[in-house]
């Protein structure tokens, strides 16, 4: 009992926070003035609490699995949902089902905890269910807007067609070996044509989650539908986790065919970069441009997963949480703006520093660091990503990978361009912040910074292997 | 002496200004830390001296090593030679002339003197860096401030200028990057530069592996033909962040070259010398032809920068040492005379609203201080004897000179006739712009320079005359380094 209360500690805040918020729903309700603090304190009591009473073992028959470096990443996780909590509560305050919208928000958070925690095709294949009907969902929480409930239709329709591939890719591998537990099926590969096509069905449907090219044709107009908060939550929270999973069932299960996907990863890899760059280049709408910039980031993170060593888990973690940072202050300023005036353009970003100085810095900030360049934390990020793939030798692959740093900072350039340069008549006027916004966009701004030079962070994920 | 005081300096500066109140206590602190910087260096200068008046022989002094990511094998690593205190006094002089000359920018200061400082960091981080990732770290630094500095306080098309600098510059750096992480995974996993240094490259990786470094740290310093980002970004920078690209940031690359590229690869350094060798008189040349039909000044300076950075690249491909001595102090020399002339224009340009060098005439009348300075520093450039430029040139062309096969023979002599050419556009330019009748009525009201910017001239011709007059002191500092590379160099 004990033992499971620890190993599903994670998991079982969550369920609790969950049923709270089910409570106070049911029982007469509370003002989203009084719910929304409420709920933002929880969050932040359950990230606190990832960091105590971490365990390592596995339940259920193997089919549950936990260990520190695996608490980490839910750490990682919880931070970005609170994170989310904080920078998007202007829009938060004023939905009409607040209690609902985290209530799916979380059920998806459980969703992903439970698939990063999987040990067992089934179980895995469950819980990636339960991470992505939510947010179908949530996309769909601009009541108002059709191109909101565009996008969850999107999103949805998508999601099952990847679900089918999964499945079948299951059932193939099932039949192949007879077993869908993720220890016993190493021994059992050997990369026979079957095997190998249940593979890349497998591989299809993580395609389908990250939006790797070509299976990526969903995400821009989800993301351009959905309100700033669940575009926030695609972008991070999902597809760290997708990341998460992804690499540990390569590393662990796939093992034995190393070559085939090797090989699929780096050209997934480039194809992903070059088209996620290619595409934000000519961007308007900053929630497009952030989701082609996402999909370019997330072939920087097969980079680091190509390497196949401790060096690309802990470079691919260490993005990640980078990732979150950056990506969370762009969003946060893009959810401020579009919250006070509604407006989603680059070209209304014009002139922004003269006004909202604030604002703008972090908005630099948090593009300096997507784009790699010092002294922020996603030039470590990246380097290290880079460095994990040069570890097996693949020097033109890297040479493309660094090439693209170059297409990626003119697009990131751009904005901050448009924030910093460019003239505008009607600049967007200065924006009031409320401090606890503020105070997360200074946690983000913070973390850009400090992540890179404080080197322990990345030490203590290495150390969690 | 403790070299992280130099990163320090710099930064403590940059903070404090972020956090002061007005534009008065914003200049003055800057002022301040650059005048702490130069007493740094100085330091630096005497204590270096000191240590090898004491018979210390040693490769890199004052060595400091903290771990960073060990496990990545990236540390912390910072010691300085001979080249590294020639920079980072250059570094040191530069800086002070640029927050002087800046004294009166009115948009945004507070922003505008952090940029600066920013880009000072990154410049002193580079030369103490023994590590190469954080050297890499340091050189990209400096990226986003002459972004800013670019397009936020420039003029002209800005715009266009700042992305192409950033962009050419990010090139450069991912090709630099490519090396790297090449050494890396050569060597045993380690980006320390003594280290690697001293593990045996096949001749092979250092042929593949040599162009990316070379070519990567060739962009920062206008190698031909990837130069095309200096004369805009040069002519659409504001006056300071001119003085910073062309005084200091060109030089990190010119160092890059030598100190990374040729030093740990002698074998691929001995294979391309030739297409350096083409391609630098190339630059050489075409930078002094290009510069004579220009009539904007900070054009002119610009192009002529093309042309003189190309002599330091010259004596890196001539591969002796004493041509790359030369190499070394020309970049010294360089760095002080292209800010000073940058100084001088943007002086210039603050009074007659100008930089045409036809629209202007007869200065010398309004503004004598600043002609006069305008004067030394062209006369600097053209190699007048007594002024640093004649000494850097001279030896670059002796060290040349010693190889006394047709190619080298023919490619000093060809880069040696630019001098001609160089004196045709000084000249003219002087003679247009500070010479003759006054152009315009109006610019006898104008006044001569103030205190800054007098300050700012007077450090900076300290520093030409130091090096011209008696260049000894120079020399001794750069020697050993390069006797050092040519040891590797000949495989001793």
């Amino acid at each position: 009992m004990n033992e499971f209360l620890t190993l599903m500690k994670s998991e079982l805040l969550v369920t609790a926070i969950i049923f709270l918020l089910l409570f106070i729903k049911i029982s007469k309700g509370l003002k989203n003035e009084s719910l929304l603090p409420l709920v933002q304190v929880l969050l932040l009591v359950n990230f606190v609490l990832g960091f105590f009473f971490n365990s390592e073992g596995s339940l259920f028959g193997d089919m549950f699995t936990t260990s520190s470096l695996i608490a980490f990443q839910k750490s990682i996780l919880n931070l970005a949902v609170y994170l989310i909590s904080l920078l998007c509560a202007g829009w938060l305050k004023k939905t009409q089902h607040l209690a609902e919208f985290f209530l799916l928000m979380l059920s998806a958070l459980l969703g992903m905890f439970l698939m990063i925690s999987s040990d067992n095709l089934l179980i895995f294949y469950l819980s990636l269910e339960l991470a992505t009907i939510p947010v179908a969902a949530m996309a769909n929480f601009d009541l108002d807007k059709k191109r909101s409930s565009e996008g969850a239709m999107k999103m949805i329709l998508s999601s099952a067609f990847s679900s089918g591939i999964l499945l079948f890719g299951i059932s193939l591998l099932y039949g192949a070996t007879g077993t869908v537990s993720f220890n016993e099926l190493p021994g059992l590969l050997d990369g026979s044509p079957l095997q190998i096509l249940a593979f890349i069905f497998l591989f299809t449907a993580f395609a389908f989650k990250l939006s790797i090219v070509p299976f990526h044709l969903w995400t821009a107009d989800v993301y351009e539908g959905s309100p700033i908060a669940v575009t926030a939550f695609l972008s991070v929270v999902s597809k760290g986790a997708v990341a998460f999973i992804f690499m540990s069932t390569l590393y662990k299960v796939f093992q034995p065919m190393l070559d085939t996907w090797y090989i699929l990863l780096v050209i997934l890899a480039v194809a992903t970069m070059l088209t996620g760059n290619l595409f934000a280049l000519r961007q308007q709408n900053i929630k497009r441009f952030l989701a082609f910039s996402s999909i370019a980031q997330v072939g920087f993170i097969l980079a680091g997963i190509s390497s196949n060593d401790k060096i690309g888990t802990s470079a691919v973690v260490y993005f990640v949480l980078i990732y979150v940072f950056s990506n969370l202050a762009a969003f946060g300023v893009a959810a401020v703006i579009s919250g006070q005036t509604g407006k989603e353009n680059i070209d209304d970003y014009k002139g922004l520093y003269k006004t909202n100085p604030f604002l703008g810095w972090i908005l630099a900030l948090a593009l300096f660091s997507l784009a790699g360049v010092p002294p922020t934390a996603g030039f470590f990020g990246k380097l290290f990503l880079l460095t994990a793939a040069g570890s097996t030798a693949a020097y033109w692959f890297i040479t493309v990978a660094a090439l693209n740093m170059i297409i990626s900072l003119y697009y990131y350039l751009r904005v901050v361009r448009a924030v910093f340069m460019d003239k505008n008549e009607q600049p967007i006027e200065k924006i009031e912040i409320s401090p606890s916004v503020k105070m997360a966009l200074i946690i983000c701004g913070a973390g850009i910074v400090l992540l890179g030079l404080l080197s322990w962070v990345f030490e203590h994920i290495e150390s969690l292997q | 002496m403790n070299l992280l005081l130099l990163i320090g300096a710099p930064l403590l500066t940059a903070v404090a200004v972020l956090l002061s109140r007005n534009r008065q206590q914003v200049r003055w602190i800057s002022l301040a830390g650059s005048v702490v910087q130069l007493g740094l260096a100085a330091a630096l200068l005497l204590a270096f001296r000191q240590e090898t008046a004491a018979g210390n022989t040693g490769q890199v002094f004052f060595e400091m090593n903290y771990p960073l990511f060990s496990s990545l094998g990236i540390n912390f690593h910072f010691g300085v030679d001979g080249i590294s205190v020639a920079m980072i006094l250059l570094t040191s002089f530069v800086v002070i002339a640029g927050v002087l000359v800046s004294w009166n920018i009115e948009k945004m200061t507070k922003e505008f003197y952090f940029l600066l400082l920013l880009l000072a960091l990154g410049a002193y981080g580079f030369f103490i860096s023994l590590d190469l990732f954080i050297l890499f770290f340091f050189l990209e630094i400096s990226v986003i401030p002459k972004y800013l500095l670019i397009g936020i306080w420039g003029s002209g098309k800005k715009e266009y200028s700042a992305n192409k600098l950033a962009l050419m510059l990010m090139g450069g750096s991912a090709l630099i990057l490519v090396g790297m992480l090449g050494l890396y995974f050569t060597g045993e996993h380690s980006f320390d530069l003594l280290a690697l240094s001293k593990t045996a490259i096949p001749a092979d990786t250092q042929h593949l592996l040599f162009p990316f470094l070379f070519v990567g740290f060739g962009v920062f310093t206008a190698l031909f033909p990837l130069h095309t980002w200096v004369p805009d970004g040069h002519s659409s920078a504001p006056t300071a962040g001119s003085m910073f690209l062309a005084g200091i940031s060109m030089k990190l690359g010119g160092y890059g070259c030598l100190r990374v590229a040729t030093y740990l690869l002698p074998e691929g350094a001995k294979q391309y010398a030739d297409i350096i060798i083409i391609l630098s008189a190339i630059a050489i040349l075409y930078g002094a032809f290009a510069t004579m039909m220009q009539k904007d000044l900070k054009y002119i300076n610009a192009y002529s920068s093309v042309s003189h950075v190309g002599f330091s690249l010259l004596g890196i491909g001539m591969l002796t040492q004493t041509a790359i001595t030369g190499a070394l102090m020309q970049m010294v020399s360089h760095g002080l005379m292209t800010a000073l002339f940058f100084a001088v224009i943007g002086m210039i340009y603050d009074r007659t609203h100008t930089r045409m060098v036809n629209e202007m005439g007869g200065l010398m009348k309004p503004l004598p201080f600043i002609s006069t300075i305008f004067f030394i520093v062209g006369l600097c450039s053209l190699g007048l004897p007594g002024l640093s430029g004649f000494v850097a040139e001279m030896t670059v062309f002796m060290g040349s000179w010693q190889n006394d096969d047709v190619f080298h023979r023919v490619a000093t002599i060809a880069a040696a006739m630019s001098i001609v050419v160089t004196a045709v556009y000084i000249l003219r330019a002087i003679g247009q712009t500070a010479m003759g009748p006054v152009k315009k009525e109006s610019f006898l009201q104008l006044k001569d320079a103030g205190w800054n910017e007098r300050l700012a001239a007077i450090i900076l011709v300290a520093g030409i005359l130091a090096i011209g007059i008696a260049p000894g002191w120079l020399n001794d500092l750069l020697r050993p380094a390069a006797e050092e590379i040519m040891n590797r160099i000949a495989g001793k």
